[in-house]
């Protein structure tokens, strides 16, 4: 049963993805300006010259043909080549996905560890002052703009206090772990602030709603410590309408970090979509918006999966 | 009994607005009036320039407060365009139900499915919009959460007793939604509102940031951020003001969201 809504969700996300290429492909290559705007200024690339690179790249076809193609080679495996360097996609992509999957990793487990962690002390001292100083840290750490967050962390870290590089991913020649961790400190914490604030609310409001309910007050009655029933009795069903939000942040992750790696010049996906974008790269542009569409859904898949682990009263059929 | 988040929230915006409205006229700098003696290099902050100049010479207090007057127009129409068509979705799909509702969320649900911040990312980055085709992405992208929360509350309100005796004394849908329904689900609406201005800033000043979003000449809290960058050690005063207005601005709306989410 689990097996087979698995299988009929991941057949259904095909055409979804496939409607989603068709409108991505449309506004790549319906915007103004292209590829070839990089030659046109160029007086020593003749005209010639263009029509060869443009039919090179198959730019000089209807659009109809050119996303045909595009499609049957990306079923294939073929994600065909970047423009701006002339090297696989598949390559340019796999080789920025390690980064972005580092920084996205590390922010997302110190988010969760973290949000926990501020959820259940601000439900088990709801209205009073923990509550409160936690309440009024989640609520600017949702108001304020990370891109303006990483710029002030920049100024005072790296410029004035001169204890954090400023960007990358580590320090050319240099192959410390230690390099490695600093390079990570400030995008970390940019990345996983807006989160950490956005998922401790959730965790708050679901153990306040499950710590009225008869069982804790059994729980309590039968003489059990106060972490043991906020951690092992509550924290379980509290954190089941929290878990979908946060599968489906996990699937951000891929797309949501571009302010984030500009900004840090961090070599992943985030930078690589800035510097595609800039350089009119379409097959790149495809392929990374295409591999991010995949992860959004599958995390919406994941997260309906994940609560029917969780919460045996819920079943796929 | 007024909540105190509401009030603070909303004396924090109002002076940002008043600020951004009167301000530039209070000025005698424009926004885009260059001085050519003080032409590249930006200067501190003085008594002529109280947050100094950029590095055309221009005021960056007058850039900033009308740059406030497009961030928060943006903003605004954004979210009150996102908030009255996820009203009338959600109010259609809860009252009519059956397949209406069936169709109105499904598409919601596509919209959530879909990777909607690249799409965004792409269209504005490929087409650089102007103001009017901005307010529409931003509305776009977040009119979902407004559906949704209006449906779930039509959807009770459908079977109450006064909503029959409507249809008993000849109510057609329309006028039973605009006068009987949809006035009970104001609170909800207001709430939703607030979030979905908050979230229209915050996007606005991202894609402008990025350099996606308005651009140049014409200010906006955004894209003065991204000017400021390469600037940022040697004159940060033009990179700290915008960022604090934008923080500002989302932090009062967020307070006003959450004291009227309290009350209800």
């Amino acid at each position: 049963m689990t097996a087979r809504w698995l299988f009929g969700r991941l057949a259904g996300a095909i055409p979804v993805l496939v409607g989603i290429s068709l409108i991505l492909f449309m506004v790549i290559h319906l915007a103004p300006g292209g590829p070839m705007d990089v030659y046109a200024d160029n007086p020593s690339v003749t005209p010639a010259a263009l029509a060869r690179i443009a039919e090179a790249y198959g730019l000089n076809q209807p659009l109809p043909v050119q996303y045909g193609r595009w499609l049957k080679a990306m079923i294939g495996g073929d994600w065909g080549y970047s423009i701006r360097t002339g090297r696989p996609v598949l390559t340019e992509v796999g080789e920025h996905l390690g980064p972005t999957l580092l920084l996205g990793g590390v922010a997302m487990v110190a988010a969760l560890v973290l949000s926990v962690a501020l959820g259940v002390v601000s439900a088990a001292q709801a209205g009073r002052w923990p509550d409160r100083v936690i309440g009024g840290f989640t609520l600017a750490g949702l108001s304020i703009p990370v891109f303006w967050l990483a710029l002030v962390m920049q100024l005072g870290f790296s410029v004035g206090l001169g204890w954090l590089p400023s960007g990358g991913l580590q320090t050319i020649g240099v192959e410390a772990a230690s390099d490695r961790l600093a390079h990570l400190v400030m995008p970390v914490t940019v990345l996983a602030i807006a989160t950490t604030a956005s998922w401790s609310r959730y965790i708050r409001a679901g153990m306040i709603a499950v710590l009225q309910q008869d069982y804790i007050r059994t729980a309590y009655a039968k003489g059990l410590g106060e972490t043991t029933v906020l951690l092992r009795h509550a924290l379980r069903n509290a954190i089941i309408p929290a878990v979908s939000i946060i599968a489906l942040d996990l699937a951000n992750v891929i797309s949501g970090a571009v302010i984030t790696e500009a900004i840090f010049s961090w070599p992943g996906i985030g930078s690589l979509f800035v510097q595609s974008m800039d350089g009119r790269d379409y097959p790149v542009l495809m392929g990374v918006l295409m591999m991010g569409s995949a992860a959004v859904i599958l995390g919406n898949i994941a997260a309906d999966l994940m609560q029917a682990v969780l919460d045996p009263r819920i079943r796929h059929d | 009994m007024t909540d105190r988040r509401i009030v603070t929230g909303l004396a924090i915006l109002a002076a940002i607005m008043v600020a951004c409205v009167f301000g530039p006229m209070l000025s005698p700098y424009r926004y885009d009036q260059q001085a050519l003696d003080l032409l590249g290099r930006p200067l501190p902050p003085s008594a002529e320039h109280w947050l100094g100049t950029d590095e055309l010479g221009r005021d960056v207090l007058t850039r900033l407060l009308n740059g406030g007057r497009i961030s928060l127009a943006v903003g605004l129409v954004g979210a009150l365009a996102a908030t009255a068509f996820g009203t009338i979705v959600g109010a259609l799909a809860g009252y009519f139900g059956g397949w209406t509702d069936r169709v109105l969320m499904r598409s919601t649900d596509v919209m959530l499915s879909i990777p909607a911040l690249p799409l965004v990312l792409v269209i504005a980055g490929l087409v650089r919009p102007a103001p009017p085709l901005l307010v529409l992405l931003i509305a776009g992208l977040i009119w979902t959460a407004p559906a949704r929360l209006v449906r779930a509350d039509v959807r009770g309100l459908r079977t109450r007793d006064y909503v029959a005796a409507a249809v008993t004394l000849g109510a057609g849908p329309v006028r039973i939604l605009a006068r009987h329904i949809i006035p009970n689900t104001l609170g909800t609406i207001a709430v939703s509102a607030t979030l979905a201005v908050g979230g229209a800033i915050m996007l606005e000043s991202a894609l402008s940031f990025l350099g996606f979003g308005v651009q140049p000449p014409t200010p906006t809290w955004g894209n003065l951020l991204n000017k400021a960058g390469p600037w940022l050690v040697s004159a940060p005063w033009l990179s700290l003001p915008p960022g604090l207005l934008i923080f500002l601005t989302i932090l009062a709306v967020n307070l006003v969201g959450e004291g009227l989410q309290r009350r209800r």
